[in-house]
Parts: C-alpha cells; sequence; structure tokens
C-alpha cells in the first residue's frame, strides 16, 4: 500500500518551487496552480490524496487539486506586521490546500462593538490586503449597524466606491433590529450578499450575537436581499432548521469542528445551490473546514457547487458591475 | 502508513454519525490510507455496564479487517469494582492501553480514586488515555452539559508516576502556551492533532511540542477522518516529522506494551 504520509512532503516541496510560484501571480493563475499541483501529485504525494475515497456512496473524490475552491470566510488574525504580509501568509497556506480565492473581512484586533472610526480602520486593512492579493482575495465590507449613517457611508465607499463585493456584519447588535434595514436595502441595490455570523450557544451569547433565527427574520423582510448564514448557526442542527424556509439565505459552513454529517444535513434540507464552503481562517484551519465538505458522503457535483459554485454564483451579478471576470 | 490512536466504535448517542456502522468505518479508514486504530467505545462514555461494553469492543476489534483495530477498554472508576474492569482490560483481553472520560463520568483528576486508577495502570504498563474534550461545550444537549476535562492536577500526578504514558485526547483546543510546556516537562505526555485549529497548527504545535509527542488522531467517526489527515498537508512538514506523528511515535508507545506482541483480545 502506497504511504499516504508522501503526500504532504511532496506537496511542501511543489510549493516551495520558485518558478511556481512566479506563475501562481500571474492572472492566468487557476490553471498555473492546477499544472503545479498536477505535477506535484505526479512527483507523489498528492497522488495518494487524488486516490483517496471519502465517500461511502457517491464515486471516490478526486485530490484537493482537482477541484476549484473559494473560501468564503476567512480573516487577517495571522502572523505578520501589515496587511500585506499576513495575505501573503495566508495564500502560502491557502495553496497547499488548492484553494484559488479567499474572501477577507474585519482587521485586526477584533473588537465586538466597533466605534465607525476602528471600522473604517479595519476596512482599511482589509483593503490594502486585497489590493496586495494579486486578485486572490475578495473583501466584504465590515459594519455595525448600530450607527445606521456611518454604515451606509462606509458601505458606499468600500462596495458602491470600492472593490469590495461583499457586507460582513459580526456581534455589535443581533441582526433581527430594524437598524439593520436601510443596509440591507442598500446592500441589496448594489448586488452586495449579506454574511451574518450566526450562533447558538447553550452556554451564552455576546449581547449583540445574532442566531440564525434572527437571520431569517431579518432575511423574511428583505426578499431581493441575499443572505449567507456564517457557521451555519454554529449549533448547525438548530441553524439548518431555522434558516430552511428562507430560500434567500445560504448556509456557510465555517467555523466550528469538523463535525460528520454537517454537510450531509445542509445539503439534504436546503438543497446542494445553498450551501456554501468557508473556513474562518486563520482561526481555523483550511483542513478541518474542507474536510466537512470532501468529506461528507454527497454526489461529486455538489461537492463542486459548495466548494465554489455557489458563491460564483452569488456574487457574478456585483462582479460583473465592476468588470471583474469570473 | 498511519495509526490513528482517537477512533470510538459504536454510536454517539445524539445523532447519527455517517460512519457509525463499523463496516462503513472500516472501509472509510482503509479509503483513508489509515492501516491501524487505537479503538474505544461510545458505549464507554455513557453505559454502566462497563464489562459488556469492553467485551463488545474487544470482539469488534476482533472481527476488523483489514485495518487493524486494538481496543482501548474504559474504565470508570466511580463504579464500583472498577479494579476489575482494569484488570480485564489487561490480563483478559491484553489490551495496550485504557481510554477515560473523566467529565462524562464525573470525576476530576485530582481525585484520590483517579490517582489511584493512574497508579494502577502504571504498574500494569498500560497507555492511559483521557478525553479532554469530545464535543464542543457550547453545542451539546441542553440536557447533557459536559464540561472540558481540568488538566491542571496532571503535572503533579506524572511527578509521582515517572512510567506512566499518557495520551490526551482532543486537548488541543483547550490547553495552550505554558500549560502544553508544563506538561512536557512533567512526564511522558502525548498529544493528538484531532481538535488541533488554525493555519498551519501542526507546524505552529511544533514550536512548543516536540515532534515526538504529537500523534495522529482523528476523532473519527464524531469527526470527519479527512480533518486530521488535511493537517499533514496544509503544515510544512519535513519527511521525518510526518513519519512520527503517524505512525513512529503510536508505534514506539506500543512497543514498550507488552500486551501487543499478540493481536489483542485473541
Amino acid at each position: 500500500m502506497k504511504c499516504k504520509w508522501e503526500v504532504p512532503i511532496k506537496m511542501q516541496n511543489a510549493t516551495s518551487d520558485s518558478t511556481c510560484n512566479r506563475k501562481l501571480q500571474s492572472p492566468n493563475c487557476r490553471i498555473t496552480r492546477r499544472r503545479l499541483l498536477i505535477g506535484a501529485a505526479q512527483a507523489g504525494i498528492a497522488a495518494s490524496l487524488s486516490s483517496y475515497q471519502p465517500s461511502l456512496i457517491a464515486k471516490p473524490s478526486p485530490g484537493l487539486h482537482e477541484y476549484l475552491i473559494w473560501d468564503v470566510h476567512g480573516h487577517l488574525n495571522t502572523h505578520g506586521d501589515t496587511p500585506t504580509e499576513r495575505i501573503d501568509n495566508l495564500l502560502k497556506f491557502a495553496d497547499r490546500m488548492g484553494i484559488e480565492r479567499v474572501i477577507v473581512f474585519m482587521g485586526y484586533p477584533f473588537t465586538h462593538d466597533p466605534s465607525p472610526e476602528d471600522v473604517k480602520r479595519q476596512n482599511d486593512q482589509v483593503l490594502q490586503a486585497i489590493e496586495q492579493s494579486r486578485g486572490r482575495a475578495f473583501g466584504f465590507a465590515y459594519l455595525n449597524p448600530k450607527h445606521t449613517e456611518e454604515s451606509l457611508e462606509e458601505l458606499d465607499r468600500c462596495i458602491r466606491d470600492g472593490p469590495m463585493v461583499g457586507v460582513k456584519l459580526w456581534v455589535a447588535v443581533r441582526c433581527h433590529e430594524k437598524c439593520l434595514d436601510p443596509i440591507v436595502r442598500r446592500a441589496a441595490q448594489l448586488k452586495a450578499p449579506v454574511l451574518q455570523h450566526t450562533w447558538y450557544k447553550i452556554t451564552g451569547s455576546l449581547p449583540g450575537e445574532s442566531t440564525a433565527t434572527d437571520l431569517a427574520a431579518l432575511a423574511a423582510r428583505h426578499s431581493r436581499a441575499s443572505f449567507i448564514a456564517a457557521h451555519s448557526g454554529g449549533d448547525w442542527e438548530r441553524g439548518i432548521r431555522a434558516i430552511r424556509s428562507a430560500t434567500n439565505i445560504t448556509a456557510e459552513i465555517s467555523g466550528g469542528d469538523p463535525t460528520a454529517g454537517v454537510v450531509e444535513m445542509a445539503v439534504r434540507e436546503l438543497g446542494a445551490e445553498r450551501v456554501v464552503y468557508g473556513s474562518d481562517f486563520a482561526g481555523r484551519s483550511f483542513a478541518s473546514q474542507l474536510a466537512k465538505v470532501l468529506g461528507a458522503d454527497v454526489p461529486e457535483n455538489t461537492k463542486r457547487l459548495i466548494l465554489a459554485g455557489n458563491i460564483k454564483r452569488m456574487l457574478a451579478p456585483i462582479l460583473a458591475t465592476k468588470g471583474i471576470p469570473l | 502508513m498511519i495509526i490513528d490512536v482517537n477512533v470510538s466504535l459504536s454510536r454517539w448517542p445524539f445523532r447519527r454519525l455517517p460512519c457509525d456502522e463499523l463496516p462503513w468505518l472500516i472501509k472509510k479508514l482503509r479509503d483513508c490510507g489509515v492501516t491501524e486504530v487505537w479503538a474505544g467505545s461510545f458505549d464507554g462514555v455513557f453505559h454502566k455496564d462497563i464489562g459488556g461494553v469492553n467485551a463488545r469492543l474487544v470482539d469488534d476489534c476482533r472481527k476488523s479487517r483489514p485495518v487493524l483495530l486494538r481496543p482501548f477498554g474504559s474504565v470508570n472508576p466511580t463504579l464500583p469494582d472498577w479494579r476489575e474492569d482494569l484488570r480485564r482490560c489487561h490480563e483478559d483481553y491484553r489490551m495496550p492501553g485504557i481510554r477515560l472520560h473523566p467529565a462524562y463520568h464525573g470525576y476530576r483528576l485530582d481525585d484520590p480514586v483517579f490517582t489511584e486508577l493512574l497508579t494502577q495502570a502504571e504498574q500494569r504498563g498500560l497507555i492511559v488515555q483521557i478525553v479532554v474534550r469530545i464535543e464542543d461545550p457550547r453545542m451539546q444537549h441542553p440536557l447533557m452539559r459536559v464540561p472540558d476535562v481540568d488538566t491542571k492536577p496532571l503535572p503533579n500526578l506524572l511527578a509521582v508516576h515517572p512510567k506512566l504514558r499518557l495520551v490526551l485526547l482532543g486537548a488541543l483546543q483547550i490547553l495552550r502556551g505554558e500549560a502544553i510546556t508544563q506538561l512536557i516537562r512533567s512526564g511522558e505526555v502525548y498529544f493528538d492533532i484531532s481538535t488541533l485549529e488554525g493555519i498551519g497548527g501542526i507546524s505552529n504545535l511544533l514550536v512548543r511540542v516536540p515532534d515526538d509527542r504529537i500523534l495522529f488522531g482523528s476523532h473519527s467517526p464524531f469527526f470527519i477522518l479527512e480533518s486530521a489527515i488535511f493537517k499533514l498537508q496544509e503544515s510544512e512538514l519535513l519527511p521525518a516529522q510526518v513519519n512520527a506523528i503517524t505512525h513512529q511515535n503510536a508505534r514506539r508507545l506500543l512497543k514498550t506494551t507488552a500486551a501487543t506482541k499478540t493481536r489483542p483480545g485473541v
């Protein structure tokens, strides 16, 4: 039997190749990286991942390098003195895991209830990071809905007039509150999806922390807006149920432990087109979160939708307005 | 070759898991390149008839092919006559070790009965696995809230049990920094990677933990097996480090256990 552990060793050699890294910086990076990883597979390591068969019922999955992967949920909370250094560091790990593009939001340090000035400072960090990412990172604008007018100004600055393509809302205020309505209306006008942190915690939530039930209430008031339930409600067996009837909410699977069954339930209850992959890097690993999809017992085409197809479809309208090719 | 030191058989009571039937689990392990497993039982977490749990565990491990399953029996020192369960694990079933669930069984690591259990396990040369966490406490069933195991008493216990070989399962989201360093210095303590998180998690861990103290553990089938496997790819590891984590450390641990000279339970 071929030793599985050969895989990372060879990958390490492949991704450290300077020629390949230069090619990754080209506009054609997806194809080039694929070639690179296929080369690695031929060399040995990824070959064993290519033959690995996570699914019990569906056909065997190919290796990581065979997938197009966009990570919907990430942060700059990693090593580095500047946003540029941090996104470079993150993308090195993304390369190792075959991830083509990432979506980042919120700067550093995290603040639960940021002032308008702090929101702007954090968005500037993200703007700097995505500018230096050679097209591999998209940004979502972080807003604090308590400050509605400032949020609308920031939304215009970062999305209407800037390169960002979505909205991130965290734990400053529960999302069923009325103060979110102007922000959501504006986001919908700009075709920007709204990604809302959601988590049910029996250990107790933060005062402004939303549940998936809160998000369903907000989504019901804004049928033309597009929402992403970050973490699928945390307690995903509750969260998936909470958003089941809200067809303008997509479940995003990041942030929780790699508990078996999460993707299977999401696909069963919501349909394959309402589930997207995200990791919540750098606090979570790409590895544990990718495993939720690649280890799930769902059809191969469903995995591809979750890993990239669905978020590409969701972002297509706003990317088109900005002239960014998919 | 991969030796997975953190796998559980039988059913998790709060949800069906995709691989909670033994044939499916074996297929998954085999397809992912796992050749050997240290297997405990979810029944050992919840059942009071621990004797029956361990007998079934041994029986299931006997039937497993082609993946080698080594049974790690449960011992609950809050139950009457727990010493007999320990004796059976060692003498009758020739297990290489035992798996403990202090949080679910309701004792602390500074309880005298735990000290006695460690002493007996050390005398018998058994590997002791302590499950620090099974499930994220934020998401447990509201009527079954179980805290993580408080490992603070361990350094003192290790100091008086110098021959003890201790494996902490699911500890690496909870233990960080100096707490890990102190444990490493206190005795022969190992950590599995099942709950290790963060970008480049294994690389980060190696800054503080020597590679001869890290074991491949997936917490399968509760966790998705691929999670642990992909962690080996995410970090830039030297071949010697990968070999140590995936199988050499586990194999070295087993070599010091007389019970493993024959297939356990046979």
